[in-house]
């Protein structure tokens, strides 16, 4: 296990953005480098890292679209470096090629959206949750990641690390599926001890070259890493290919590889079951949400117990790979999930697959531009409980 | 005596006929032999002309054929 | 005829090829191999580190040559070769960063990231592969494509004049600039060599003939008769200004090295005007062996 170099961290406490922290995060986690486009509500997190990594050996680079950042990060990731980007809406939108093509070429990486109001240009500055669809299934193709969803600018600091620490790990690319309100708000934020920050080293090849394949599955069915420049004479490519990095374009290589891609991920569904939960034992209902929604959701849930009501929060930090196993425990102990989301309704189709029936799902649309009212979530609770 | 001769890998020979074409001095012609694709390779049929240039080589989209020259002959050309 | 296991040689580009991969997808007179032959001999005629070369393609019969290297290779996205190896180049300056990909792929889909690499003068060199025809997905009308061709998209005839990519790369602020077709194996080999040495943006654009999707339907014969055609149609005119290098349908081919200069390379400039402001990386943290210590990361 590594940590954070003390000579790159901001130990301390601080009273910074999301964006802010979300680029202190990245520093922490040993990203140097990073490609990026303007968009907002997201550039903060560039324009901060631009001025931070010339001092530390490292370089950000404003690229000519989000097609170009998407793909330069990686050329970066697969020289050895620990790379980045961060867009919003429309960037997001045409980041989506690449997204597949890390999770095909298996290259570690962290895609930052802080999420604003669509679809198209939408609401440039407000926020909304609405790319949540589009952070598992963006891309074309059948593929897994892993999105993880912060709440607060502490957390835009300490999951930004658990998100690089996370893509190294799992060797896929990471949806850091902020939003403008997380990203703009500004609280307080500790930064620990470099010591105690833990950094996820690469899963760099443990054979010479001569007995390394470049894409054979090794422990937890993930295939170790060797970069350009050091001999190994890698073969990267997006077309299906074999243990080598070859192209072989059949069933077979496709039955071999997609599942595996897959199965990387939800085999470890324990582990990315990431989630704060409080009151779940007695509750009739759960306020199930994520993001920015949930504190919203914390003041709904203060307010029907005021009431009386027994309502638990269960709130989703990791929203991909989906809690499963945890809703299908839970739907049949309650009698109603509320999830509300700043969406016309995309994790609640999840959330409703999960409960199979067990429970009322209700869900709490909202398109966007502001958070939702307590007293929306409350209605819903109260509808829940009855 | 020879300068050089050629080495042709027939079955990646598809027969385009630039080694042919391009040879300075007309060494090579495809020949009626097909290899295992159908395509007919090239064959030398000047050989005592050949000065091992490789220019065929050069031209060969498919890797199937290069020229060499002999060892003596680079030996005397030293000398010369 | 073969004795070349006695004489302890073999086809010398065969050094730098995966030459399991071999046969290739190509066609039978496709003019791609041909000049992978100058590319491996300009690789191999000099002391370029090939551990620290890594290729870079996008996608197109053209973007299959970074996989059939023994380089780092790298077969990126349609039209985003040049950001991968921005990318490539950034995180580690060391590396010889060479795109070599089809005139698709690099100029109309990725056309703006080709004019921006230029203008960064991002260090890297660019081999386009033209063949004037988007040629994997079927034979389509590319911005290359000279006016009037028949193509699967174009069945009345191209109306769109193509563009001069020399003309374009030099405005850009390319410091190398170059033309050969398929036919000038060695000279291509030489200003491949040239490139290789060079610091900056460098381009070399390579007309090869591509006798199943674009001259089959344009009654030019095949990739020989291409071939020929080039030699006849060619002339050399080194420096010339690239505004007077544009293609016309059955005009003179003019070829050779048109732009040669110095301009600061993108990170020579960044390392100098960042001055004090830069550092190399701090010494990394030691690995420890001990147990993670914290649950807020
Ligand atoms: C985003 C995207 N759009 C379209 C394609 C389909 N496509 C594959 S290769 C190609 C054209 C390649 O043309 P060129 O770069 O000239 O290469 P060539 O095959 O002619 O060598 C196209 C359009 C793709 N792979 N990706
Ligand atoms: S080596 Fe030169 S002379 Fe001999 S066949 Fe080849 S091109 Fe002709
Ligand atoms: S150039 Fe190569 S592929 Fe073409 S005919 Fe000669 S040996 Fe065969
Ligand atoms: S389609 Fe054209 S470019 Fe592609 S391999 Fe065949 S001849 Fe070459
Ligand atoms: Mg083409």
């Amino acid at each position: 296990m590594m940590h954070a170099d003390p000579n790159c961290v901001l130990t301390g406490t601080h009273f910074m953005n999301g964006d802010a922290a979300c680029c202190e995060g990245a520093i922490a986690a040993g990203a140097r480098f990073a490609a990026g486009y303007p968009i907002t509500p997201s550039t903060e997190v560039v324009e901060r890292f631009a001025a931070r990594v010339p001092k530390i050996g490292g370089i950000f680079i404003q690229m000519e679209d989000e097609l170009a950042a998407s793909i330069t990060l990686q050329g970066m990731v697969w020289a050895g470096a620990k790379s980045f980007t961060v867009t919003s809406g429309p960037g997001y939108s045409l980041m989506m090629e690449h997204i597949g093509f890390a999770a095909m070429t298996e290259t570690p990486c962290v895609f930052v959206n802080v999420q604003r109001g669509g679809p198209s240009t939408g609401l440039p500055t407000l926020p909304a949750q609405g790319d949540m669809m589009q952070a598992r299934f963006g891309s074309h193709g059948d593929y897994s990641t892993i999105s993880l969803v912060p709440n607060s600018p502490q957390e835009c600091f300490s999951l930004t690390v658990k998100a690089f620490n996370l893509a190294e790990k799992f060797r896929v690319p990471v949806m850091f599926m902020m939003d403008e309100c997380v990203g703009h708000m500004t609280e307080k934020v500790v930064i620990p001890d470099a010591k105690e920050i833990e950094v996820t080293p690469r899963r760099h090849a443990s054979k010479p070259p001569s007995e390394f394949l470049l894409f054979e599955p090794g422990e937890e069915l993930v295939p170790e890493m060797a970069h350009a420049g050091e001999g190994y004479k890698v073969y990267v490519t997006g077309l299906t290919h074999d243990k080598r990095g070859y192209p072989l374009m059949n069933p077979a290589s496709q039955k071999e590889l997609i599942p595996r891609l897959f199965e990387k991920i939800s085999r470890a569904a324990d582990e990315l079951t990431i989630v704060e939960s409080e009151g779940l034992e007695d509750a009739d209902v759960v306020v199930v949400s994520y993001g920015i929604t949930s504190r919203v959701a914390q003041r709904a849930i203060e307010m029907a117990r005021a009431k009386g009501l027994k309502v638990g929060k269960l709130r989703l930090i990791c929203v991909w790979p989906f809690p499963e196993k945890l809703i299908r425990e839970l739907a049949p102990k309650v009698k109603a999930l509320v999830m509300p989301e700043l969406n016309m309704g995309q994790v609640v189709i999840e959330l409703e697959r999960c409960a199979g029936g067990q429970c009322k799902v209700i869900s709490v649309p909202h398109p966007g531009g502001t958070v939702h009212k307590p007293a929306d979530i409350l209605a819903a609770i109260e509808r829940g409980a009855q | 005596m020879p300068k050089g001769s050629v080495a042709v890998t027939a079955e990646r020979c598809k027969g385009c006929g630039f080694c042919v074409e391009f040879c300075p001095t007309h060494v090579l012609e495809l020949s009626n032999a097909f290899n295992a694709k159908g395509y007919h390779p090239p064959h030398m049929v000047n050989a005592e002309k050949c000065s091992g240039c490789n220019l065929c080589g050069m031209y060969c989209p498919d890797f199937a054929i290069f020229g060499y020259r002999f060892p003596d002959a680079k030996n005397q050309k030293k000398e010369a | 005829m073969s004795t070349t296991a006695d004489l302890h040689i073999h086809n010398p580009v065969e050094d730098v090829l995966r030459k399991e991969r071999i046969p290739t997808i190509w066609c039978p007179g496709c003019g791609i191999g041909t000049t992978v032959n100058s590319f491996a001999a300009a690789l191999l005629g000099q002391d370029i580190d090939l551990k620290k070369t890594a290729i870079v393609s996008g996608i197109g019969c053209s973007g299959r040559v970074s996989g059939y290297m023994a380089l780092d290779s790298f077969h990126t996205t349609h039209g985003r070769a040049i950001p991968f190896a921005t990318g490539l180049k950034l995180a580690n300056p060391e590396l010889n960063v060479i795109v070599y990909s089809g005139d698709g792929d690099l100029t109309s889909i990725g056309g703006n990231h080709l004019i921006h690499a230029a203008r960064r003068n991002m260090d890297i060199m660019v081999v386009c592969v033209n063949n004037m025809i988007y040629a994997m997905t079927g034979g389509q009308a590319a911005a290359t494509t000279p006016g009037n061709s028949i193509t699967t998209t174009s069945p009345f005839g191209s109306f769109e004049p193509e563009i001069c990519l020399p003309q374009l790369v030099d405005a850009a602020g390319a410091v190398f600039v170059a033309r050969w077709t398929a036919y000038h194996v060695k000279q291509l080999e030489r200003t491949m060599a040239k490139a290789l040495k060079k610091k900056g943006f460098r381009f070399i654009e390579v007309l090869t003939p591509c006798p199943t999707l674009y001259q089959r339907r344009n009654n030019m014969g095949d990739g020989l008769a291409a071939m020929v055609d080039y030699k006849n149609r060619s002339k050399i005119r080194n420096g010339a200004p690239t505004y007077e290098v544009a293609l016309e349908p059955g005009g003179e081919i003019v070829v050779g090295e048109f732009v040669d200069r110095e301009r600061e390379d993108y990170l020579t400039r960044m390392r100098r005007q960042l001055g004090t402001n830069y550092s190399e990386l701090p010494p990394q943290p030691e690995e420890e062996e001990q147990e993670g210590c914290c649950s807020s990361c």
